[in-house]
């Protein structure tokens, strides 16, 4: 019944899997990083950064994935010459797909740090004041530890998305679960089959991190 | 202004703050102009390669059937998803384990599967078991794929606007003598259908973002697809992508100021419980923070 997956040695099963996994936690650093610098920006005192954090979320929020990530292969690298500093074209794929991930993820991260933020009620940060810390000592020692608190479940949401999101890769080549799947659904006769293993693969990688993150979230809350 | 992280500025902090503005200002002018000039340098900024969008004929030849066909599907998938999702939000509910149980099963389960997957796996399995014609296939795959997903997802929002209803609502129904049914029927899903409106339209926002999945995986000619033929014609990619990305914004951005007016509308409304389902809620219900299940589909408008 599964003699057909050793046809298969281009990614393998296992290994375009294992290519699912490493777009998700690139992208999930990179959307981290990017994410943090953009809700600094849509929280701090200037104005103009405070535009420039919510220009940039609405926007990026509006556009499919789908067609930033077609754009970074055919605009970004087609026209513009974009390579990523890879010679090869699978290796360029791969990084040009993390970018157009952590340029769209970092929205929604930005969204989740900034909905963190404001759980923490104004009074903590009064009451810091009024016993004389400063904005550095409010940061790290009122602020910041509530926040990253209340952020976790968010985050986490954010992350099984980009799990499930990694798929559109396919649309400019990379060798991942989904573009496996469309191959060998299209060649083998085992449709249900071939569905069933590429779903389970995604529930097996989606379950546990909801199920961690949502149990660390409901632990590490803050009672209010 | 006055927020958790700072105070009113004073004369200093307000010093700091223009001289900052100042410099992201510079920083923003010079990334726009790398911008300009990198473009200029390929020749992206010749008015011939943007003109095609002044004239009616790419227009109406590409971006609006392309566009039509967008928010056919989406339409469409909302349009069958919702009386599924209806029907596996109330099995949630159920005061039977099995029925609870397997309709919690079935939710899960969908949620945690990427749509892509599923209109692949429509796709094939309405070619070799159906006799659906070739032209019609990448729609109903796409609207199947987007339905499967989608139900799953109003099921949990149809759950949680009937649990945000005041317990109140049932207990005065039990006490007046209705049934289960006539309870759910007459008295909670009424008043969760106003409640949840707005979460409903938000999540169009999904859908409408999802049906480009089908344009470029399985053929079906929505806007990302016929975007590809127009730009073969007039080869103007990233013109191209511009005006079609303008064009999902528009669209996303009505969607989702109309949610938001709703919602604010509910949130005034004298009648009623005052119970609302926002458009900011449908990230915790895809989270699967309401009614203590775990989550596995994550997202919200993601």
């Amino acid at each position: 019944m599964f003699d057909f997956l050793s046809d298969y040695d281009d990614p393998s099963l296992l290994g375009a899997f294992w290519t699912t996994v490493q777009l998700t936690v690139l992208s999930g650093v990179g959307s981290l990083v990017w994410g943090t610098i953009l809700a600094a920006m849509r929280v701090s005192p200037v104005p103009l950064m405070r535009g420039f954090g919510t220009a940039y979320v609405n926007i990026v929020r509006n556009i499919p994935l789908t067609v930033i990530i077609v754009f970074t292969s055919l605009g970004l690298s087609d026209i513009f010459g974009v390579t990523m500093g890879a010679s090869d074209f699978e290796v360029r794929g791969f990084r040009l797909a993390v970018l157009g991930f952590v340029a769209y993820t970092a929205a929604f991260v930005c969204e989740a740090i900034r909905s963190g933020i404001n759980t923490v009620p104004l009074g903590q940060a009064e009451a810091a004041r009024a016993i004389g810390l400063n904005f550095t000592q409010i940061l790290r020692l009122i602020v910041l530890p509530q926040a990253f608190r209340s952020v976790i479940g968010p985050l986490a949401n954010v992350l099984i998305a980009l799990t499930k999101n990694t798929t559109v890769a396919a649309a400019i080549g990379v060798a991942e679960a989904a573009l496996l799947m469309k191959e060998m659904i299209e060649n083998e006769a085992q449709t249900l089959l071939i569905g069933a293993i590429f779903a389970f693969g995604f529930v097996v990688l989606t379950l546990p991190t909801g199920l961690i993150l949502g149990w660390l979230s409901k632990r590490l809350a803050v009672k209010r | 202004m006055s927020s958790v992280l700072y105070d009113t500025p004073g004369p200093r902090a307000k010093r700091r703050n223009v001289f900052l503005s100042v410099v992201f200002f510079v920083l923003l002018a010079l990334l726009l102009w790398w911008v300009w000039r990198t473009m200029d340098e390929k020749n992206q900024l010749t008015w011939a390669l943007w003109k095609p969008f002044t004239e009616s004929q790419a227009w109406t030849t590409y971006l609006l059937p392309g566009l039509a066909n967008t928010l056919k599907a989406a339409s469409m998938a909302m349009l069958i998803a919702l009386p599924l999702g209806a029907v596996f939000g109330i099995s949630r509910l159920s005061d039977h384990r099995w029925v609870r149980g397997s309709a919690g099963v079935v939710v899960e389960f969908f949620r945690a599967i990427p749509v892509l997957l599923l209109m692949l796996f429509a796709n094939e399995f309405y070619d070799r078991y159906t006799n659906v014609t070739s032209e019609q296939r990448p729609l109903y795959a796409v609207v199947t794929g987007l339905v499967l997903y989608n139900a799953s997802v109003l099921a949990e929002i149809v759950r949680a606007g009937i649990l945000s209803l005041p317990r109140g609502q049932s207990e005065a129904a039990m006490a007046i003598g209705l049934r289960k049914g006539q309870t759910m029927n007459n008295v909670l899903l009424p008043q969760a259908v106003t409640a949840m409106l707005p979460a409903i339209v938000s999540q169009l926002v999904v859908i409408v973002k999802d049906t480009a999945l089908g344009g470029v995986m399985i053929g079906f000619t929505e806007l990302l697809n016929t975007r590809q033929t127009l730009a073969a014609n007039y080869a103007n990619v990233v013109q191209s992508f511009v005006v079609v990305a303008v064009i999902y914004i528009v669209l996303n951005f009505i969607l989702t100021s109309f949610a938001s007016w709703l919602e604010g509308r509910l949130r005034r409304s004298k009648k009623g419980t005052g119970a609302v389902l926002g458009v900011d809620d449908v990230d915790d219900i895809n989270a699967g923070e309401v009614g203590g299940t775990t989550a596995t589909g994550g997202g919200g408008t993601i």
